[in-house]
């Protein structure tokens, strides 16, 4: 069985393979099935991760009548162990030239985890079950990501990976509905949206084991895979590359501009008497906003570059703030607010695993990616842990202007920085792909 | 491409039969599950509660106990009253579901989830006859609520969890709504800690009581940098004022003279509530003899006697009302089974 969607403007459908600097519009884009599998195998275990966080806190403190404050404290050092295990699995991946079985682990984990649900009743069960399944979305991250890549055409990289994460994006979308649903039927019913999520999840590892191939390591392991096999060394490393290094420079500095989403939430729900009612729809529009855009943005990466729309995403972002901020209690700015977001997420998250890729070697590919990721999740945190501190000094409406003259400074640099970052190996990727 | 390379036409085949056969199963299991979890829903709704009941179409005369039945059957998760001399009788049901009440003589505060695809929540005062008189959204899930001892003031906890415990951590927004208008989130109150303004980042304020007799004065919980205070706010000044270390949730006594509430000696992971009792006049505290850990707003029975729900360990989603007197040596007693969120009507 071979599934194939060519692309209809596209052209003739001829030799995808050796065309390293061939321009996205000279080849038509195909997607590959590896990545239409991994896609489906994000969606589902995000409709699998996401019913249940979204009704979780609903669970823990109406239901069981525990307490969530804990919980705040738990999801930090969550969070940071995360980023931690990321990097380690990218390495892992990269070592063993496997990894297909590095994901599958991931995702195995955060399965296991779901049937814990099942029996779970304390806090701290509650906690550890959580605590599991973030390890395991840390792990199978990278890997993943590098299959992607390995999968790709060169020239329509950022495209496909709008592709996953548009279908990533649908289960993230359809997951808390679900839960919601089968909550509006039966009230009591969490034991139920336990069972439903332990389903997708199985068959999102059913689908990762049984249809994904293991791309094997000779596609992975090129002539660096030798060097630097020591883990913390070997991150080390990529500051020397001349293209990663510069990538996660700029990462980082943008990182350190962007507040949790959380923060612009509750700035549009101290504006907008909508927002209140309506809480969990921001998170619902943001979603959908990303996942209507991941394809167009990178198609356009793909056309126009990855850098540019990387920064155009900082940009979009950089308006969130100003509208956020701006003394406007309607309807449209908010709408506004949630639509820039999502092009936000559009541009610059599958943006940036295309980029880190493109600028690693082979042999390392899923470290290349998992640094990258680490770096904006880590100084993410930072910015949001920074913002909260602005947020009570000067109020919410200045401590977003604050931000955003930040980010208008980290973009700026950024675009210095990212001036003269170019591709590692060209040649190695578009051979192997 | 490389895919196909890695395994034979037949092993691809036996691969993907594999796959449809798991989808199937698991499928069919969860949907059988969810099923089966329907019917014993619509069974228990439909089915004659577990305890005695009557229909509440209009409050009963004071005093009274106002309580959320968490017994299974009809009227589950519905507001609920006894008469305060016989908290064991039959419990006389509304037609209300309510997270959290809190009761006076002539008005009910509920706060609820509206449950759908979008679930909500909302605050709900009803009148002497459950006839809705206001309501208004609220950000987050029920936790807290209460009302002044004259009626005119009502305040209310929520977490404000986000969508995700990965995308938020924990926070709460409590308010107090006043006859012209609402005092808007305690966090933007001022908090003053040994006479300093307090400029801490991860502030949360949570579960407001009402001094009796004071029109400006409430007590709370305020929380900053890993630290808990007892504070006294005023609604003229709009301060919040730390009076004591490591009291949550606190609770007026009728007499005002005293503060019940949860302590945490458990640390900020591993929390374990103690009771204690406050004496306001000589800052005197008393630990309680209850071990298990209290994680509620704690309601005074009278006096000398408080309440508290805890959950039911044999039954999630139960829970039960237990009574504890405020002497030393004094040992729990169940005070209504299947019940949460008391409140005592005088």
């Amino acid at each position: 069985m071979y599934i194939s969607l060519s692309d209809r403007s596209g052209g003739k459908r001829d030799k995808p393979q050796g065309m390293g600097t061939a321009l996205s519009s000279e080849v038509p884009f195909r997607l590959s099935p590896v990545i239409l599998w991994l896609g489906i195998v994000s969606m589902v275990t995000d409709v699998s991760s996401e019913s249940v966080s979204a009704i979780l806190p609903l669970y823990v403190t109406g239901f069981l009548g525990l307490s969530t404050i804990a919980f705040g404290v738990i999801d930090g050092i969550n969070q940071g162990a995360s980023a931690i295990v990321r990097i380690a699995a990218g390495w892992a991946a990269d070592r063993t030239g496997h990894p297909k079985r590095i994901a599958l682990a991931g995702y195995g984990l955060s399965m296991l985890a779901r049937i814990g649900f099942l029996f779970a009743g304390g806090f701290w069960a509650i906690a550890a079950i959580v605590t599991a399944d973030r390890i395991g979305k840390g792990i199978r991250t990278a890997p993943r990501d590098a299959l992607i890549s390995v999968s790709a055409q060169p020239q329509h990289l950022a495209r496909s990976f709008g592709v996953h994460r548009m279908l990533d994006n649908i289960g993230a979308a359809a997951g808390p509905l679900i839960a919601f649903f089968v909550l509006l039927m039966i009230p009591n019913g969490f034991s139920t949206v336990f069972v439903v999520s332990l389903a997708f999840a199985v068959i999102g590892v059913a689908v990762l084991g049984l249809v994904v191939p293991d791309i094997q390591a000779k596609a992975l392991k090129g002539s660096g895979a030798r060097e630097g096999h020591r883990l913390f060394a070997f991150s080390w490393s990529h500051l020397k590359e001349p293209g990663l290094g510069k990538l996660l420079i700029a990462a980082g500095l943008l990182g350190l501009a962007t507040i949790g989403d959380g923060f612009i939430y509750l700035v549009l729900q101290d504006r907008d008497s909508f927002a209140v009612q309506w809480f969990p729809l921001l998170f619902v529009g943001t979603n959908v906003v990303f996942l209507a855009l991941a394809i167009p943005m990178g198609r356009l990466a793909d056309r126009v570059g990855k850098i540019p729309v990387f920064v155009a995403g900082h940009v979009a972002l950089l308006t969130t703030y100003l509208l956020a901020a701006a003394p406007f209690g309607v309807l449209w700015a908010t709408v506004g607010c949630l639509v820039l977001l999502g092009a936000f997420y559009a541009g610059t998250d599958g943006v940036l695993a295309a980029l880190a890729s493109q600028l690693t070697p082979s042999g390392k590919l899923a470290t290349g990616i998992a640094s990258a990721q680490t770096v904006v999740a880590l100084t993410r945190m930072l910015a949001s842990a920074g913002f909260g501190v602005l947020w009570y000094a000067v109020g919410a409406s200045t401590a977003m202007l604050l931000a955003g003259a930040l980010l208008a400074g980290a973009v700026l640099a950024v675009v210095f920085i990212l001036r003269g970052a170019k591709r590692a190996v060209p040649a190695d990727v578009s051979d192997d792909a | 491409m490389r895919d196909r390379a890695s395994a034979g036409a037949g092993g691809q085949k036996v691969r993907w039969g594999a796959l449809l056969v798991v989808t199937v199963v698991v499928l069919v299991a969860a949907g059988v599950y969810a099923v089966g979890a329907y019917q014993r829903f619509e069974d228990s709704r439909t089915a004659a509660s577990s305890v005695g009941t009557s229909a509440g179409v209009k409050l009963p005369g004071a005093p009274f106990v106002l309580f959320r039945n968490t017994a299974s059957g009809q009227g589950y998760g519905n507001a609920a009253t006894v008469p305060l001399s016989d908290p064991g009788g039959t419990r006389a049901i509304s037609g209300q579901e309510c997270d959290r009440v809190y009761g006076s003589p002539e008005q009910v505060v509920c706060l609820r989830t509206n449950r759908g695809l979008v679930t909500s929540f909302e605050a709900k005062v009803f009148d002497h006859d459950w006839e809705q008189q206001r309501a208004w959204p609220l950000p987050g899930i029920p936790s807290r609520t209460r009302i002044s001892p004259d009626g005119s003031m009502i305040a209310t906890t929520v977490f404000v969890t986000g969508h995700s415990y990965a995308t938020a951590g924990f926070s709460t927004a409590t308010e107090i709504s006043l006859p012209g208008g609402t005092t808007g989130n305690l966090e933007d109150f001022a908090l003053l800690v040994n006479g300093e303004r307090l400029q801490a980042t991860d502030r949360n304020i949570w579960g407001v009581t009402f001094a009796p007799g004071q029109a400006d004065a409430f007590y709370a919980t305020a929380a900053a940098s890993g630290r808990i205070w007892l504070v006294r706010g005023s609604l003229s000044a709009k301060t919040l004022t730390a009076v004591h270390d490591n009291v949550e949730c606190p609770s007026i006594s009728p007499d005002g003279t005293r503060i019940a509430y949860k302590k945490n000696d458990g640390g900020a992971l591993a929390a374990h509530w103690n009771v204690a009792v406050l004496d306001l006049a000589s800052g005197r505290e008393t630990v309680l003899g209850e071990k298990r850990s209290v994680d509620d707003q704690i309601e005074w029975l009278d006096d000398r006697n408080l309440l508290y729900g805890l959950p039911d360990e044999s039954s999630d989603g139960d829970s039960n009302i237990w009574k504890l007197g405020t002497d030393a040596g004094a040992q729990p007693s169940v005070f209504i089974a299947h019940g949460w969120s008391p409140s005592v009507v005088r």
